[in-house]
């Protein structure tokens, strides 16, 4: 939470001023049971009515003086908390895209959206009432106190007696709520995961008829989190009553104070009634402040889950090399006199990620030109998507060196290296917006000539013609509207529309069939200045014409080579190869 | 004019609404009256004492007036008094809170539990249409507003009625004149709170449509930020988001700086009244027909006369708040289920695997008539396998064979039984059914396993595994079958996840199959390996299997073609390569090797 308070620095004014107007505001509130006192002493005690009208006058002048600084503390804590939430909201957005896939691995992205809305619009209402009322309520009550001591010494002490006793009972119920609150929300976020869990599986649930299952684990977590709620309740219900003996018990000795002093001529009735009122304030303060501490003890929660993901520094450290255009011609074959550098490199690479047990990836080194097709074939879990993500750095490697067009990719600016990689993910990811819009992901300033160029080639265009308005087509959230083939494709187009001098299809012909897969595979061969294509797949067929293959076998390169030499000498190549042609196996015998 | 009377019908139409979501919400209450009864019992008896106290504070300082003139047996008996009341007051004001607590935290728990009731029994229409986070926030977010306002209202409306009330008497008792200065001053901060209101609504709800703007962005940014770094459009997201944030932080500022005027506005009219009291107090107490003891407990009852007024205006916000929540929870909780089944609904035991689809019609969207006469005749242990191109819907008919949908003309039938006449859990029992988008809940692999047969022994769910050849990955992990897998099996990959899926049929073993895509993310090898299972399994059992890989079609002995969601073509291999049409232009195209890389 404290990290959280910097965003209140550009509204240092509003922050200091608000609480300030509001103490203002206070300061004239209890200067009333003074004035009541006069009006009772002075007033009906000499039966004074133009002193009463005056006094009355006073009070409302007061009132006046009251509202015109209680508006000024409003308008200033509603800018400073509307500012800090815009500010804070602001940080986390642009914070969140800097963390790497390793961080948004263990995070996850719901928990990133609870964070960026709720959690921050509770704190910035609570930072707005705390502007506002939580030092008004203290200052009040302190505020009563000293106005007791003007009044007289010796009955101010059961002040000084009353007031700590309320801020143990204060404190102290807030003390033992603050964790229950938090144990509360754990209960919520289970009952959360479950009902989504229900949706989400809906289909195998039924199938599996679990259905009364599910209904009977919901009602145990449900209960979990009723009685988890009404014991916070009962405790956080013991405030009021507590503190309103307290008081009550402050009042009775004030009146038996007051009675003593009084008959001994050291207090006048009306100072009596004021020494009440004072009491009565408290009281009043506090009941307005118990409801604040649920609102400020929610706010400080959320405040704490955002500065958890704030204080999450990025484990990468960008590289400051920007890939020239240069840089890149070396990468482009036929230069003489040059020797050709390769596109991709791989030196010696091993992976682990982060908390898992064993590498992923080990000791990988092959080059890649461009202009190639590489394949990536291997079983579940071989760790072809883990070398595929190393090339545009979502995740660094443990051990080894990559290098693009020769430069190590530590050193190069994430954002250069990755314009010139073209991405196709194994999820197909699209965008409300229109076809063009989401093409233009890719890049930009691309011209409707070129989106049509990439349409083409990932087979894309035929689907698309067929839509009303073509690439002004409206693709709804999370492309709902599109199958998955078709999003599927769409995904590439938009990773061509970069012209990519490295393009990575991580399993991106899942959803299509094999025509549509040949046809795509053999569109981006034949692109002019074709890039390094690097082709994940599970089908043999899908990386038979590669230049090379690279199988992999539980994180090891079994074998890299053209298909012919690895059906050649490479065992786990033949063995995927033969289980995808069964007829050739018999063939060769 | 017409603008404004069709406003004031939505107006009454929202109003009638309200009314309607109130009464259910009554209705849920009615199982807890009794705690009603006692809540509103205990609010009068605590507001009656915490009114009684000013009254007598007020005696008290009456016994008080000046050195040597105390009456010090009143003091001590007033005192005694005070004491007691106090004592009752705070008493009564824990019970009522621990009654408000237990019906409120009670009727959020039936409504949760209602609405999670319905969500099991809800067409997959529903379920397929909507956004998950949007049923999710109305069982999660919507109740818990739900329950801060019926909590709310519980707490503040009952005292603060009885209150104004309770004040009311005790002002009336003391001195009538005076009670009416409060009484005509006091409806002012009630005016100057609602005109407030109403001005700051549309400052809410513009706040409100930004809100849900952003929401619309940062769900769909940060929900897929992978995509959104691999294309480096961190900035140009950043740059949208900042556009809409600058708008809210406006609106927002709007919004509860006009709003927050409420508080010291009303605060100022308690001014005027407490000033109001003053003056016409002090005039009296001259007069001699108020004592300065009544007028100390008039003031203070003037302030606690006034401060109901306020806290009530809030707590209207806040309930017509909660309200429009209930109302979206009924919404759902109201929302249509899937036909019940008839009565008389068999339960079908024997299933030897007859399934018959006789003039079958079906579509999604009224007027996009997808499938058309479909006929199919299957006998026991047949294989019948979907095939076509991407998209082209062939997990339809699989939602029609599970009955996750129901035909719209014709019938499905197994063993000469109309499905939508046995119950929907035995015709799912029948079927085994492994689907390209592999689910596992949150549990242990062993409870992902067993879904289908909680009784299973050890060594089953290891032999099942083993068929799977997940076995040995399991025994790798750090907590074997009792690993915890998260969210979606979070950890793993896409096949083994589907392995699972699979061993989880592998393991309960029912008459038919459904093999969607069943092997899609696993690789090859194992693919083959666990062939053999496969075809163990598949041996006698009916079984439907949706795969891109011709290979495993041709030994099908039905084929249905689809395309653009319609079964084009249905026959076995030979006859459907002899007929020449789509499916051999499909079959062609696999097996032209290469013929894509030239």
């Amino acid at each position: 939470m404290k990290s959280l308070l910097i965003y209140l620095k550009d509204y240092k004014k509003e922050s200091v001023l608000a609480p300030l107007f509001k103490m203002l505001e206070a300061t004239f509130e209890l200067l009333v049971p003074l004035v009541m006192a006069a009006v009772i002493d002075v007033g009906i005690a000499n039966s004074d009515r133009p002193y009463i009208v005056k006094m009355c006058f006073v009070l409302i002048a007061l009132g006046l003086i009251g509202l015109v600084c209680s508006i000024t503390a409003q308008y200033f804590s509603a800018k400073a908390a509307a500012g800090f939430g815009t500010g804070v909201r602001h940080a986390l957005f642009e914070h969140i895209q800097k963390l790497t896939f390793t961080e948004m691995d263990t995070i996850g992205s719901s928990t990133l959206i609870t964070r960026l809305t709720s959690d921050i619009n509770q704190t910035q209402s609570g930072v707005n009432l705390v502007l506002r009322l939580f030092l008004r309520s203290p200052f009040i009550v302190f505020g009563a106190m000293i106005m007791a001591f003007t009044v007289d010494v010796k009955a101010a002490v059961i002040f000084v007696i009353v007031i700590p006793v309320l801020s143990v009972i204060v404190f102290g119920v807030m003390l033992v709520t603050m964790p229950l609150y938090r144990k509360v929300q754990a209960c919520v976020d289970r009952v959360l995961l479950t009902t989504r869990e229900n949706l989400a599986g809906v289909r195998v649930i039924r199938a599996f008829n679990k259905e009364q299952e599910e209904r009977e684990k919901f009602g145990r977590e449900n209960q979990i989190l009723t009685d988890a709620q009404k014991f916070v309740g009962r405790i956080s219900g013991l405030m009021n009553p507590l503190t309103y003996v307290v008081v009550n018990g402050g009042i009775i000795a004030l009146i038996y104070a007051g009675a003593l002093r009084v008959n001994a001529g050291d207090l006048t009735q009306g100072e009596v009634v004021a020494l009440i009122n004072y009491m009565s304030q408290i009281l009043t303060e506090l009941v307005k402040l118990a409801n604040l501490i649920i609102t400020v003890t929610k706010a400080v929660a959320c405040g704490n889950r955002i500065g958890s993901i704030l204080n999450i520094q990025p484990d990468m450290k960008d590289g400051d090399r920007i890939l020239s255009a240069e840089d890149i011609g070396h990468g482009t074959a036929g230069r003489q006199g040059e020797e050709e550098v390769p596109a991709v490199e791989f030196d010696h690479v091993s992976l682990t990620y982060k908390g898992a047990g064993g590498e992923s990836l080990t000791d990988i080194t092959f080059r890649a030109m461009r202009g190639q097709t590489i394949g990536i074939i291997g079983g579940t879990g071989s760790g072809k998507s883990s070398l595929v993500n190393l090339i545009p750095r979502f995740y660094d490697a443990t051990r080894g060196c990559i290098r693009i067009f020769g430069h190590d990719i530590r050193r190069i600016q994430m954002e250069s290296l990755r314009s010139h990689i073209g991405v196709v993910p194994q999820k197909a990811v699209l965008f409300k917006g229109t076809i063009a819009e989401n093409l233009r992901w890719g890049n930009e300033d691309a011209s409707d000539a070129e989106l049509e160029e990439a349409l083409a080639i990932s087979q894309a265009k035929e689907f698309v013609d067929r839509k009303p308005d073509r690439t002004g087509f409206q693709i709804e959230q999370g492309g709902r509207n599109l199958s998955g083939g078709q999003k599927q494709r769409l995904t590439i187009a938009r990773a061509l529309v970069r012209k990519p001098e490295i393009l990575i299809l991580d399993d991106s012909a899942s959803a299509l069939d094999f025509a549509t897969d040949a046809a795509l595979r053999s569109a981006i061969r034949s692109m002019e200045d074709g890039p390094a294509v690097f082709i994940v797949s599970q089908r043999a067929s899908s990386v038979q014409y590669a230049d090379q293959i690279i199988v992999l076998d539980d994180g090891a390169a079994a074998g890299i080579g053209t298909h012919e030499e690895l059906l050649a000498s490479c065992p786990a190549y033949q063995e995927i190869y033969y289980s995808q042609f069964p007829e050739e196996a018999q063939a060769n015998g | 004019m017409a603008d404004k009377k069709t406003k004031t019908q939505t107006d009454n139409k929202k109003k009638q609404g309200q009314a309607a979501t109130l009464k259910k919400v009554f209705h849920h209450l009615g199982k807890y009256r009794i705690f009603v009864v006692f809540s509103i019992l205990l609010a009068t008896v605590s507001v009656a004492l915490t009114l009684y106290v000013p009254k007598l504070t007020g005696n008290a300082v009456d016994c008080i007036i000046g050195a040597g003139d105390v009456d010090f047996p009143g003091v001590v008996r007033i005192m005694v008094r005070i004491g007691i009341c106090t004592l009752i007051t705070a008493l009564a004001q824990w019970l009522m809170n621990i009654c408000n607590n237990k019906m409120t935290y009670q009727v959020v728990q039936d409504i949760r539990n209602e609405a999670f009731r319905k969500i099991e029994i809800l067409p997959l229409k529903y379920i397929d249409g909507h956004p998950y986070g949007d049923v999710v926030s109305r069982v999660i977010a919507d109740v818990d507003q739900f329950a801060d306002g019926l909590l709310m209202g519980f707490t503040q409306l009952f005292t603060g009625i009885a209150t104004i009330v309770g004040t009311f008497c005790f002002m009336l008792s003391v001195n009538v004149t005076i009670t009416f200065v409060v009484v005509l001053i006091t409806p002012v901060s009630f005016l100057v709170a609602n005109f407030i209101a109403k001005r700051t609504f549309s400052m809410f709800r513009l706040q409100s449509e930004i809100r849900g703007e952003q929401t619309g962005l940062i769900d769909e940014m940060v929900g897929n930020q992978k995509v959104v770094q691999t294309f480096g459009r961190g900035r140009k997201v950043t740059e949208e988001f900042d556009e809409i944030n600058e708008r809210l932080g406006k609106a927002s500022l709007r919004a509860t700086f006009f709003s927050s005027i409420t508080n010291p506005s009303t605060r100022f009219v308690n001014s005027l009244v407490y000033t109001g009291v003053g003056i016409t107090g002090a005039f009296a107490a001259v007069n001699g027909s108020l004592s300065v003891g009544q007028l100390s407990s008039f003031l203070s009852y003037a302030n606690q006369y006034t401060k109901p007024f306020n806290e009530i205006s809030g707590v209207v916000t806040e309930f017509q708040n909660a309200v429009a929540c209930a109302q979206r929870i009924f919404d759902l909780i109201e929302e249509e289920p899937q036909a019940p089944e008839p009565e008389d609904a068999v339960e079908l035991s024997d299933i030897n695997g007859n399934v018959r689809a006789e003039h079958v019609d079906f579509s999604y969207e009224k007027g996009q008539e997808l499938i058309r006469d479909f006929n199919l005749d299957v006998k026991p242990g047949q294989r019948i396998a979907i095939v076509g191109p991407t998209g082209c819907g062939k997990t339809t008919i699989i939602n029609l064979l599970m009955r996750f949908y129901d035909v719209k003309n014709g019938s499905i039938s197994v063993e000469g039984v109309d499905i939508r006449e046995m119950t929907r859990k035995s015709l799912r029992a029948g079927y085994g059914m492994v689907l390209q988008d592999t689910w596992l809940k949150t549990g242990t692999i062993r409870d992902n396993i067993t879904m289908g047969r909680a009784d299973a022994t050890e060594e089953e769910i290891i032999a099942a595994a083993k068929a799977s050849h997940i076995h040995s990955f399991i025994r790798r992990l750090p907590q074997g079958y009792d690993t915890w897998i998260t969210e979606d099996g979070g950890g793993l990959s896409q096949g083994q996840k589907q392995l699972l899926c699979i061993a989880r049929v592998m393991l309960c073993r029912p008459p038919m199959l459904i093999l969607d895509e069943a092997t899609s993310s696993i690789d090859t090898r194992t693919e083959l390996k666990i062939q053999d299972a496969f075809a163990a399994l598949m041996k006698g059992r009916t079984t439907f299997i949706v795969a891109h890989r011709l290979s495993t079609i041709r030994e099908a002995d039905v084929i249905l073609v689809m395309k653009d969601g319609q079964i084009i073509e249905q026959g076995d291999h030979e006859s459907l390569l002899a007929q020449g049409g789509f499916y051999k232009h499909l079959y062609e195209s696999q097996f032209m090797k290469g013929s894509g890389i030239s």
